[in-house]
């Protein structure tokens, strides 16, 4: 058995994984102080590609990416480099399609924030970038992973928009996902069923590990070990 | 070690507009819920910006919308007990405490300012605890531990017992007398309970729908409060809308009667008050009496609490609440009408400026 798909599809969904993490977080972080109207248009800007057809994100992604788009054409003609049909084309998809998970589950999490606790870091001399790293993210940890690890998941089971900027090239952009349905389509149906099961395993295991990570972080907190030195 | 405090902020269907000054001791902010204290000391601290006005802090401009200046609040010096005490939920008591501490002090004199305030405060063995496996007694120990850690100029108290049980109260509030003692800035206590107020201020000034009273020593406000917000917070319910009658007499128009008080009466008089404790019973009229009808006694723990109805009716203001030993309510013998009697000294003569 070939494994290139199962090695293609982590990478793409670890990659975009990255990138929505702090897209999505300082996304959220940056809308939430935003004035009523101005947030109310971004927020659906930011979350239709969670309702789009993945087919519609491939196609705007295909309009701009494309080798003979704007910006497809001047990365190509500066750096000569494809931003489609090869196998980061696929992170592009997967960011955009689950970047909406990261972005919702985060937002959530900074709403239901005690605004006081920021104030209190203001007033004792706290700048804000340390606000941010030391009270707000640990406070909203629970809803950041949550969103990171949900995000991870979409990432590594999108097909749509994959299969359209990507393609299919076994050993070169195939995916779990393209690959299943490529296998499928040929008539293979032991092939297809073997990475069926491989997907279905990642992906429980991935939930698997978030359930244990949150219990984990519940019992340590109930314990509490910090050096001095790690404070400061 | 002053405080200067002229603010005006509109929230549209809100307006703030307070004016105080005090020099050091502390400083009461009294008001009902929602009268605007909060939001003072939120533009105090620097978290909401005022519309207008100054905030002037040892002589420092901390605020002033005609020079645009706007200190942000890291460089306030100004630390703010919030109702809820605002630990950081994910640090231990020590990490919460060394978040106050200025950075550029060395990690050896940070050790040795955190084992001091440990030590100050109680809260030595609970430095690995979270916030959560505190009592509220503990929580607001550590609060106060890490906002003298950032050594500030001014301390702003927002209802600092309202998130306690009543049983812990008293313990926490000697603590926190002591505090105050051995802090040599200026102080604001905001809160809507008067004997918080008696017990650690030494002015007040009264709040109401936004607007600050003119600041008065406490004794004033329980002895001669001068207005009819001062003399409701001040703890003072029975008061009655009245008029001027004569040089040293006034009708009181909920109760039905004219009473004679001490003059000079204030040309824009608009009630009179009471304090209950001072009304004498009494089952015949002599001077100076508001005949009443008793409508109905209620048995207390060790008192017998008397509602009364006066001649003014038998609804809102016209109505007085009575509380008397056990004992004395025997020995008026359990009357159906009663006359309260009132010394001419003890009747508040209360302006209401809203």
């Amino acid at each position: 058995m070939d494994w290139y798909p199962l090695y293609n599809s982590l990478r793409i969904a670890a990659i975009s994984t990255v990138l929505i993490f702090f897209l999505g977080l300082f996304a959220a972080y940056y809308v939430a102080k935003l004035p009523r109207l101005v947030k109310g248009v971004l927020d659906v800007v930011l979350t239709l590609p969670l309702v789009l057809p993945p087919t519609v994100v491939g196609y705007f992604l295909l309009r701009i990416l494309g080798p003979k788009r704007v910006v497809g054409l001047w990365f190509l003609n500066t750096f000569d480099i494809k931003l489609t049909m090869v196998w980061y084309s696929a992170v592009f998809a997967s960011a955009v399609v689950a970047f909406p998970l990261m972005y919702r589950t985060a937002r959530g999490a900074f709403e239901s924030f005690d605004p006081n606790l920021a104030y209190a870091a203001q007033t004792l001399g706290r700048s804000n970038t340390w606000i941010f790293w030391r009270v707000r993210l640990p406070a909203c940890k629970q809803g950041i992973i949550a969103g990171a690890v949900l995000s991870f998941a979409r990432a590594l089971g999108e097909y749509g928009a994959t299969s359209m900027i990507a393609g299919y090239t076994p050993g070169r952009t195939a995916t779990i996902s393209t690959t299943v349905y490529q296998l499928w389509r040929t008539g293979d149906d032991a092939a297809a069923y073997r990475w069926v099961l491989v997907n279905i395993a990642i992906s429980a295991a991935v939930l698997l590990t978030v359930n244990l990570l949150e219990r984990k972080d519940r019992t340590a907190r109930k314990q509490m070990a910090v050096p001095f030195e790690e404070v400061v | 070690m002053s405080l200067l405090v002229d603010l005006e902020k509109d929230f549209g269907s809100f307006s703030l507009k307070v004016s105080f000054e005090t020099e050091g001791g502390t400083l009461g902010l009294l008001g009902a819920s929602g009268c605007g204290k909060s939001m003072t000391l939120k533009c105090i601290a620097g978290i909401v910006t005022p519309d207008r006005g100054r905030i002037v802090l040892d002589g420092r401009t901390l605020f002033d919308h005609e020079k645009h200046i706007d200190l942000p609040p890291q460089q306030r010096g100004v630390g703010y007990l919030f109702q809820n005490y605002a630990l950081f939920p994910t640090m231990t008591v020590e990490q919460n405490i060394l978040s106050g501490m200025d950075r550029k002090l060395s990690k050896s004199v940070r050790r040795q300012r955190l084992e001091e305030l440990l030590a100050r405060f109680f809260l030595t063995g609970l430095e690995r605890r979270r916030p959560a496996q505190l009592s509220g007694g503990q929580q607001q120990r550590v609060a106060l531990a890490r906002i003298l850690a950032s050594q500030p100029k001014a301390l702003l108290l927002d209802e600092p017992f309202s998130a306690l049980d009543s049983y812990l109260k008293w313990q926490v509030e000697l603590e926190l007398m002591e505090v105050l003692d051995q802090f040599e800035g200026p102080t604001l206590f905001v809160t809507h309970n008067r004997d918080e107020v008696y017990h650690f201020c030494s002015h007040v000034c009264v709040l109401e729908g936004g607007r600050s009273q003119p600041m008065e020593p406490v004794e004033t406000l329980f002895r001669a409060p001068a207005t009819l917000s001062s003399c409701l917070l001040s703890g003072c319910k029975n008061v009655s809308r009245a008029r001027r009658a004569g040089d040293t007499s006034v009708e009181a128009l909920d109760w039905g009667v004219t009473l004679e008080c001490t003059g000079p009466i204030p040309a824009d008089l608009s009630h009179i008050g009471v304090r209950a404790h001072l009304f004498r019973p009494a089952p015949q009229a002599e001077e100076n009496a508001i005949p009443c009808r008793v409508l109905r006694v209620i048995d207390n723990v060790f008192t017998m609490v008397v509602m009364l109805a006066t001649p003014g009716g038998a609804t809102g203001f016209s109505r007085l609440r009575l509380e008397l030993e056990k004992e004395a309510w025997a020995a008026l013998g359990n009357p159906d009408t009663l006359f309260l009697h009132a010394q001419p000294q003890d009747i508040l003569l209360l302006r209401d400026p809203h």
